[in-house]
């Protein structure tokens, strides 16, 4: 683990990112042991997914397999799906309702709460075998998580030192989730994507604001969301998290033709037949119709018009991600809205016009820089130095954020680093 | 009238190589005026689940899909090959299943299975031929490889 340290960083200001970080396997290990099951709060699920006693869910916390359940009093746990005999997965099924947990392999059996309730022959047959009577069951448990809910949205920690649930987030953070959450939410699907990049591309991306209307190009000739919008990024004290946001119909075709064209990008705006598509209705007192908010590690609550979403982000060795995202609507949505909203599902995802791209820009990232891990990533949009909420959109400043706080946990923070 | 079942192989067999040749006009062309494409995760599916990763509910969304795809788009460079399995045709001809597998091969000749399912249509007569009024595309593959540009 000595090979890896502070001196790896070209810059304190984290505006170079060596590409050795995305291929590295002793740093992938690293990553596990102290960022995911580290002092941070992971995304789970939804309570909205699990509303009965007994409904569990599985998940992931970096690599390692999570079940969070309803116990019998109402109350949520969660803990490391791994059998304490032999570390077999317990629960094989992704979700479903059950009075407890029981391993296929030697029919251990854990009660909601992960405790250890029953095992087979445990004092043998006619007196011979078994367990030793000394055998403590209360010390062989399934590794609990702690958990913390924001407005039904679920995290878990593995680590005791994790500071409170809230404070990790911080007020901007909070702020919007209860925004985006501020109604019971009903799950309108889920969808998967296999992206051959390492994980922390795409954590990256989601914090880019330059490469949005660029990339997406959806975006601006369909009449979305462009750069000349009023928007920017917010991120938490710490940097670690961040909002990148934009307000609708805050700037003139003519301004964004302008801008466009003077920067040599294609400009010219096309309509959609069905323009239902891209059509915002807004749902509170604000104008905000794109927040894209990053929660470090490993989770994205998303709102692209009426689309909602949150996605999460999981590991899947150096070379692969998964992401798992669950399309939203609330509760109370009339008919009409849900299918509005099911048509919006058509941005995002796998297949979403507004963001299949990113599946091509982390792979074509991770292929072209294998080769070369001591060259680096240029990160200088809105400035180097301080890292620090922009009022404009052509800027990637999240990143250093997100670089900031991983070196941090990782023990590699150079001394004199900006944060 | 109940169409054959010769009628309907060809007409499986043109919806995949249309798009196999990139063909999407003429791919847009089987579907009636009034249609409905979705492909949804079996995952979604199997729980009662609406979202889809493609909803389309009527023609205009289904072109405006394929106009994004030509003018915004963009995605691995790649060529499609379907293979459509035989179709169990149900009541009145005009219902049908069909098991399909794409392949994707990119510019280097290397070919992967990108995604394999059901479709399920319905279908309606309109003069002498047969188009697709609904076409449900059941997505086996759910964990999707890289990303979903190209119509399946």
């Amino acid at each position: 683990m000595a090979t890896v340290t502070a001196a790896i960083w070209p810059a304190l200001d984290y505006s170079r990112v060596p590409y050795r970080l995305y291929h590295d396997a002793e740093i992938y290990t690293r990553e596990q042991e102290r960022i995911f099951r580290g002092p941070v709060w992971s995304y789970l699920g939804l309570d909205s997914e699990i509303p009965e006693p007994g409904d569990f869910r599985a998940t992931w916390v970096g690599e390692t397999p999570v079940i969070f359940n309803r116990d019998k009093s109402g109350s949520v746990k969660a803990f490391v799906n791994r059998c304490a005999h032999r570390g077999a997965l317990v629960r094989r099924e992704l979700s479903g309702n059950a009075d407890e947990h029981i391993c296929i392999y030697h029919q251990w059996c854990y009660g909601l709460d992960g405790s250890l309730t029953a095992i087979p022959f445990r004092r043998g047959i006619r007196g011979k075998g078994g367990l030793d009577p000394t055998f403590e069951m209360r010390r062989h448990g399934l590794r609990p998580l702690r958990v913390g809910n924001i407005n039904g949205a679920l995290f878990g920690t593995l680590s005791e030192d994790a500071e409170p649930l809230e404070d990790f987030l911080g007020p901007p953070i909070l702020a919007q989730l209860r925004r985006l959450l501020d109604r019971p939410v009903r799950v309108l699907g889920y969808n998967r994507q296999r992206i051959r990049g390492n994980w922390k591309l795409y954590a990256e991306n989601t914090r880019d604001n330059y490469h949005a209307s660029l990339l997406h190009e959806f975006l601006v000739t369909f009449g979305l969301d462009r750069s000349t919008q009023t928007g920017g990024v917010k991120m938490d004290a710490r940097h670690r998290h961040n909002i990148t946001w934009a307000e609708a119909d805050s700037d003139t075709d003519e301004f964004a033709h302008q801008a466009y064209a003077g920067a040599g990008v294609r400009n010219d705006f096309l309509s959609l037949k069905a323009p239902s598509l891209v059509a915002f209705r807004p749902e509170r007192d604000d104008k905000l119709n794109l927040v894209v908010t990053s929660v470090f590690p490993s989770a994205v609550f998303v709102q692209i018009s009426n689309s909602l979403a949150v996605r999460q982000i999981r590991p899947r060795g150096v070379d692969e991600v998964e992401v798992f995202q669950t399309m939203l609507g609330y509760e109370d949505d009339p008919p009409e809205m849900t299918l509005h909203r099911l048509r919006q599902t058509n941005l995002v995802g796998p297949a979403g016009l507004v963001s299949m791209e990113d599946g091509e820009a982390i792979e074509i990232v991770h292929r072209a820089s294998r080769p070369d891990p001591e060259r680096t990533t240029v990160i200088e949009l809105g400035g180097g130095g301080v890292i620090s909420d922009r009022d404009y959109r052509v800027t990637d400043v999240p990143l250093r954020g997100f670089w900031s706080y991983y070196a941090e946990l990782l023990g590699i923070e150079p001394e004199g680093a900006v944060r | 009238m109940r169409p054959d079942r010769g009628a309907v192989c060809d007409m499986l067999a043109e919806y995949g190589a249309l798009i196999d040749m990139a063909k999407f006009d003429e791919w847009l062309d089987l579907f009636a005026e009034e249609c409905r494409y979705q492909i949804i995760p079996r995952e979604n599916f199997d729980r009662g689940l609406p979202a889809g990763l493609v909803f389309c509910d009527s023609r205009a969304m289904l072109e405006d899909r394929i106009r994004a795809l030509r003018e915004a788009n963009k995605y691995n460079i790649h060529t499609d090959r379907h293979v459509v399995g035989l179709p169990r045709v149900f009541e009145d001809g005009l219902a049908l299943e069909a098991p399909f597998a794409v392949f994707q091969t990119n510019q280097e000749g290397e070919t992967r299975l990108f995604a394999t399912g059901l479709y399920r249509d319905r279908l309606e007569i309109l003069g002498q031929r047969l188009k697709i009024r609904d076409k449900l595309v059941l997505l086996d593959t759910f964990a999707v490889p890289s990303l979903l540009a190209t119509p399946l």
